[in-house]
C-alpha cells in the first residue's frame, strides 16, 4: 500500500473513531486507552521486526504514567507533562538500550522482563515513596493553559491520542522502509553480515529501542491522563504480555496493526467484562489462539486478504 | 606495492593447527588463488583477515596498519570486504534490497526518514545486479534462491561495499558449470577496472589457471608453495597432495 | 553475638522459610526445564499447572476430610491429585504445542501465553475468588522443635522435612533418572538434539508427550506441596511463573542441579528480606537475576555454545 493511500485510511479510521465516539460516549475512554496502548505495541513491533521480543516494555509505559502523576500536581500542563513523562522514558530506555541490545532472543526477552519485575516491586513495596498497590491519582490538568470540563477533557485526550498515533504511525513507516529501517530487519536473519558490511548492528538495535521506549511513554502519559489513577499494575509482567498480544494479534505486517490489535482487546475485554465478569481473559485468550493457528497475519492480515479476495470476485 | 602482509601468523583450535605459521604478501592489483584439501586452513586465513578470528601469533598488515585486534566493522571501513563460503544473505529480503543495503551500509545509513530505494542508490544496485545476471531474480526473496544466485548475491554485496581489498570463500561452489566462466569473466572484469585486489578460496583449477595472477598452496596450516599458475599447477608435488593426482599413475588418486 | 544474638531466631526462621519456599519454586523451574529441554518453549502456563495443582489437592482434601478421610492419607493424596492434573492438562496443552513447533518463537511464546489466560479464569471459574484454604497435610505432621544456637525455632514438620525432601528426592530421582535409564538417557538425546535423536530411532513425539506431561505433574505436584502452607487466591499462578522464570533464567535454561541451587539463593533471599527488609520481598529475586545475566547472560550453570560461521 502506498503512502496516500495508508494516509488516507489512517483520517478515515480517525474519522470514524470520532464519530463513534460522539454517538457512544463512554467509548470514549476505551479508544484513548486502545490508542495509547497501541502507541505502545508500535515500539513492540519495531522491536519484532528485529526478531527481538521484550517482555518488559511495560516498564516505559508505566514509569510515564508515573512521572505523570507525580509531577501533575506540580505543572498540571499537558503540553508539558508529555514530552517529560515520554522523554523520561526514553531516558531510561537509553539507559537500559546500552545493556540489553547486546543480548538476543531469549536472553533480551528475559532481561527486560526482569527489569520490568523490578520497577513492578519498587512500586509496589516502597510505600513511602510510591504508595504501594494503592496508587497515585492523577490530579487535574490543563490543556494548553485551558481548563476544560471533564467531557471537554475526554474528547481532547481522544484527539491528543489520534494525534499522536497518526504521527508516529507515520514516522515507523518511514523508518522501516528507511535504509536504518531496513537494517534493523536485517538483524533478524544475518547479524553477522550486517558487521562485515560496516553496520554497527547493535547501535541499529538500540536506536529502535529507545524510540520503542519513547512511544510506550507516550501511552503512559495517556493512560494516566485517561484513568487518572496509576498502580503498579501498569508494570506487571502481564502488561507487558498483553503489548505483545496485540502486537500479533494486530498483526506485524502494518503500522495499523498495533492499533487494530489495540482497538480489538480493548472493545473485546470491554464487552467481555459487562457480560461475563470473570471469563475476559479466557475470551481473549482464545482469540489470541485462534490468531495464532489460523491468521498468523494479525488481525490486519486477515482483513487484507478480504480486501483482496473482494477484488479478484 | 604490497598492499596486504601477513607474517607468521599462528591460530590452533584445541590440538588442530589451523595456521602454523603464515607468510603471505598481496600484491596491490593481483588477484591471488587459493587452494589446497579440505581442512587446510584456507577459510581461517579470511576469518583472520576479516576480523572474525584473532590469530595467537604474528602480524598482518594493511597499507601499512596493523589488522589486529580489530573489529570486522572497522576493517569494512578500511576497505577490506568478504564473501562468504556458505552465503551469508538477509533471507527475508528481495536479492535487489540485499545489494542496495549494502550500498547503504558504504554511505552510512542514519537518517531514518528517506527511504531505502532512493534513485541513486537503486540504480547503482540494478547495474551491479546486471553485470552478475541477477536482473532476472532482482525482486525474488533471498531464501527462494538457488545455491548459485545465492552465491552470487553474496558476492555482489561484497562488491558493491566498494573495497580495496575482497576476499572471496569458494566463488564458484555451487554455481553451474556452464556459467562458471562466464560468471568469472564479469567478476574479473569488474574488479580489475575498479583496481580492487582479489584473494580468492577455489577449488576449480580451471578457474585458477585462467585468472589467478598467483596461487597460494595451503596445507595442514603452512603455505607449501606459492607462484604462477603454470608453475604451481604443474608441480608434482601440489598436483599430488592437493589436487590428487599422482603423476606417475595419471589418474586421480584421491576423490 | 551481636546482630545474630539480636536477631537470630528471626534469621534461622527466614533460613528455613526460605529453604520450604525454594522447594515448591524448584518443583515448578525443573518442569519448566525439562520441558524447554525437549520443545525448546517456555512454557508460560506452567504457572498455571502450579496454581491449579494447588487447588485441586486442597479442594480435594477438603471434600474428602469432611467426609470422614483420615488426616496422614491428605499427604499422599498431594501425590495423587497431581498426578491426576498432570495426566490431564498435560497431554492437550503438549498436542497443541508440539502443533506449533517449527513455528516462530515470538508465535509459541504467545501460544502458551494464551493458555495461562484461559487457565486463570478457569480457575477462577471452578474454585472463585474467595481464598482456598487445606491446612490437613501440615497439621498432621506437627510441629518440630529446630535447635538454633542455645535457642529452639519451632516450625513446622512439613516445612521442615516434606516439602525440601520431596524437592531433594525429585532433584536425585531425575538426575539418577537422566544419566541411568534408558528413557532418561531418550529425553537427554532429544533435548541435545531432536533431529539426530530421530535419526537414531527414538519416537521424539512420545519423549515429548511424556516428558511435558511429567513436567506438568511436577509443577502441579509442587502447587499440591505449597497449597497447604499459604492460602490459595487467583494470581499465584502468574506470582509463581516469573519467579520460576527467574529462577531458570539465572541458573540456564535446561540446567536442572543449577535450578535447584537457584531456587535456593533466590528462596532465600526473598525470605531473608521478609524477614529483615521487607519492601525488597518482591525485588530480590528479579535483582538476582539482573545481576547474574548481565555478568553471565547464558545463566551460571549454562555450556556456552559455540560460534558457527
Amino acid at each position: 500500500m502506498n503512502r496516500n493511500a495508508d494516509l488516507a485510511l489512517a483520517l478515515l479510521a480517525a474519522a470514524l473513531i470520532l464519530g463513534l465516539s460522539w454517538a457512544v460516549p463512554w467509548l470514549r475512554f476505551v479508544m484513548t486507552v486502545a490508542l495509547a496502548k497501541g502507541l505502545a505495541v508500535l515500539g513492540i513491533l519495531l522491536l519484532l521486526r528485529a526478531g527481538q521480543v521484550s517482555f518488559g516494555h511495560a516498564l516505559y509505559l508505566a514509569l510515564a504514567a508515573y512521572v505523570v502523576a507525580f509531577a501533575a500536581t506540580r505543572v498540571p500542563e499537558v503540553l508539558v507533562l508529555l514530552p517529560l513523562a515520554a522523554l523520561s522514558a526514553a531516558a531510561i530506555g537509553l539507559v537500559v538500550g546500552l545493556f540489553v541490545s547486546r543480548y538476543r532472543a531469549i536472553f533480551f526477552g528475559m532481561l527486560n522482563l526482569a527489569l520490568s519485575m523490578v520497577f513492578y516491586s519498587i512500586l509496589d513495596k516502597f510505600y513511602e515513596v510510591t504508595r504501594g498497590g494503592d496508587g497515585v491519582r492523577v490530579a487535574t490538568t490543563k490543556f494548553a493553559g485551558a481548563s476544560l470540563s471533564p467531557e471537554q477533557q475526554s474528547w481532547a485526550l481522544l484527539c491528543l491520542a489520534l494525534v499522536l498515533a497518526i504521527t508516529f504511525g507515520a514516522f515507523v513507516r518511514r523508518y522501516l522502509s528507511s535504509p536504518l529501517g531496513s537494517a534493523l530487519s536485517a538483524l533478524k536473519t544475518r547479524e553477522a553480515r550486517l558487521e562485515f558490511m560496516g553496520v554497527p548492528a547493535r547501535r541499529v538495535l538500540l536506536s529502535a529501542y529507545v524510540i520503542s521506549a519513547f512511544m510506550a511513554g507516550c501511552g503512559g502519559v495517556l493512560i494516566a491522563l485517561s484513568t487518572r489513577h496509576v498502580t503498579p499494575a501498569l508494570a506487571y509482567w502481564t502488561a507487558s504480555g498483553e503489548l505483545v498480544f496485540i502486537a500479533v494479534l494486530g498483526g506485524a505486517g502494518s503500522v495499523f496493526g498495533p492499533f487494530l490489535g489495540a482497538l480489538a482487546y480493548e472493545l473485546t475485554r470491554t464487552y467481555a467484562a459487562a457480560l461475563v465478569a470473570d471469563a475476559w481473559q479466557m475470551i481473549l485468550g482464545a482469540v489470541l489462539l485462534i490468531v495464532i493457528l489460523f491468521a498468523p497475519g494479525g488481525l490486519w492480515g486477515v482483513g487484507r486478504a478480504l480486501v483482496l479476495r473482494g477484488r479478484q470476485t | 606495492m604490497i598492499l596486504l602482509s601477513a607474517k607468521g601468523l599462528k591460530l590452533a583450535f584445541g590440538g588442530v593447527k589451523a595456521a602454523d605459521g603464515i607468510d603471505l604478501d598481496v600484491r596491490s592489483g593481483e588477484f591471488l588463488a587459493i587452494i589446497g584439501p579440505n581442512g587446510a586452513g584456507k577459510t581461517t586465513f579470511i576469518n583472520m583477515v576479516t576480523g572474525y578470528l584473532t590469530p595467537q601469533g604474528g602480524e598482518i598488515q594493511y597499507d601499512g596498519q596493523s589488522l589486529l585486534g580489530l573489529a570486522p566493522r572497522r576493517l569494512v571501513r578500511l576497505g577490506i570486504a568478504r564473501s562468504f563460503q556458505l552465503p551469508q544473505l538477509f533471507l527475508e529480503h528481495t536479492v535487489l534490497e540485499n545489494v542496495t543495503l549494502a550500498i547503504a551500509a558504504r554511505e552510512g545509513l542514519w537518517s531514518p526518514s528517506r527511504p531505502l530505494m532512493r534513485a541513486a542508490w537503486r540504480g547503482e544496485a540494478d547495474d551491479i545486479l546486471g553485470q552478475f545476471g541477477l536482473s532476472e531474480i532482482a525482486d525474488r526473496r533471498a531464501d527462494t534462491l538457488n545455491e548459485g544466485a545465492r552465491k552470487l548475491t553474496d558476492i555482489a554485496m561484497a562488491v558493491a561495499l566498494k573495497p580495496r581489498l575482497i576476499l572471496m570463500d569458494e566463488p564458484t561452489s555451487g554455481v553451474a558449470a556452464s556459467e562458471k566462466i562466464s560468471i568469472v569473466e564479469t567478476l574479473v572484469r569488474v574488479l580489475r577496472t575498479a583496481g580492487v585486489t582479489a584473494v580468492f578460496v577455489e577449488h576449480d583449477m580451471e578457474v585458477v589457471s585462467r585468472f589467478a595472477d598467483r596461487v597460494a598452496v595451503w596445507n595442514q596450516g603452512k603455505i607449501a608453495t606459492l607462484g604462477p599458475p603454470d608453475d604451481v599447477l604443474t608441480d608434482a608435488n601440489v598436483l599430488r597432495d592437493v589436487i590428487g593426482i599422482d603423476p606417475e599413475v595419471g589418474s586421480h588418486a584421491a576423490a | 553475638m551481636g546482630w545474630l544474638g539480636d536477631n537470630g531466631m528471626l534469621f534461622g526462621l527466614a533460613v528455613l522459610d526460605g529453604l520450604s519456599y525454594a522447594s515448591a519454586v524448584f518443583m515448578v523451574a525443573v518442569g519448566l526445564n525439562l520441558v524447554f529441554g525437549v520443545m525448546r518453549v517456555l512454557n508460560v502456563a506452567h504457572g498455571s499447572l502450579y496454581a491449579i495443582g494447588g487447588y485441586a489437592a486442597a479442594s480435594l482434601s477438603l471434600f474428602l476430610g469432611a467426609r470422614g478421610m483420615p488426616a496422614w492419607l491428605s499427604l499422599p493424596l498431594l501425590l495423587l491429585s497431581s498426578a491426576i492434573v498432570g495426566a490431564i492438562l498435560g497431554p492437550p496443552i503438549e498436542r497443541l504445542l508440539r502443533s506449533m513447533l517449527g513455528q516462530e518463537e515470538v508465535l509459541q511464546l504467545l501460544v502458551t501465553f494464551a493458555l495461562f489466560m484461559i487457565l486463570e479464569d478457569l480457575q477462577k471459574l471452578v474454585w472463585g475468588v474467595q481464598p482456598v484454604v487445606s491446612d490437613a497435610p501440615v497439621k498432621v505432621l506437627g510441629t518440630v522443635d529446630v535447635p538454633f544456637g542455645s535457642d529452639v525455632i519451632p516450625f513446622t514438620a512439613y516445612q521442615l522435612y516434606l516439602l525440601p525432601g520431596v524437592a531433594l528426592v525429585t532433584l536425585a530421582g531425575l538426575a539418577w533418572f537422566l544419566r541411568r535409564t534408558l528413557a532418561g538417557r531418550m529425553i537427554v538425546a532429544v533435548t541435545v538434539d531432536r533431529e539426530a535423536a530421530r535419526a537414531m530411532g527414538i519416537n521424539a513425539a512420545k519423549v515429548m508427550l511424556l516428558t511435558f506431561t511429567a513436567g506438568a505433574a511436577l509443577a502441579a505436584l509442587g502447587g499440591a506441596l505449597a497449597s497447604p502452607t499459604t492460602s490459595l487466591v487467583p494470581g499465584i499462578g502468574a506470582s509463581t511463573i516469573v519467579l520460576s522464570f527467574a529462577v531458570v533464567a539465572t541458573a540456564g535454561l535446561g540446567q536442572i542441579e543449577g535450578a535447584a541451587l537457584t531456587a535456593l539463593m533466590i528462596g532465600l533471599g526473598r525470605s531473608l528480606a521478609v524477614y529483615f527488609a521487607p519492601e525488597f520481598e518482591v525485588v530480590v529475586p528479579y535483582i538476582i537475576m539482573v545481576s547474574v545475566l548481565l555478568v553471565r547472560p547464558q545463566g551460571l550453570f549454562a555450556v556456552p555454545e559455540t560460534r558457527r560461521i
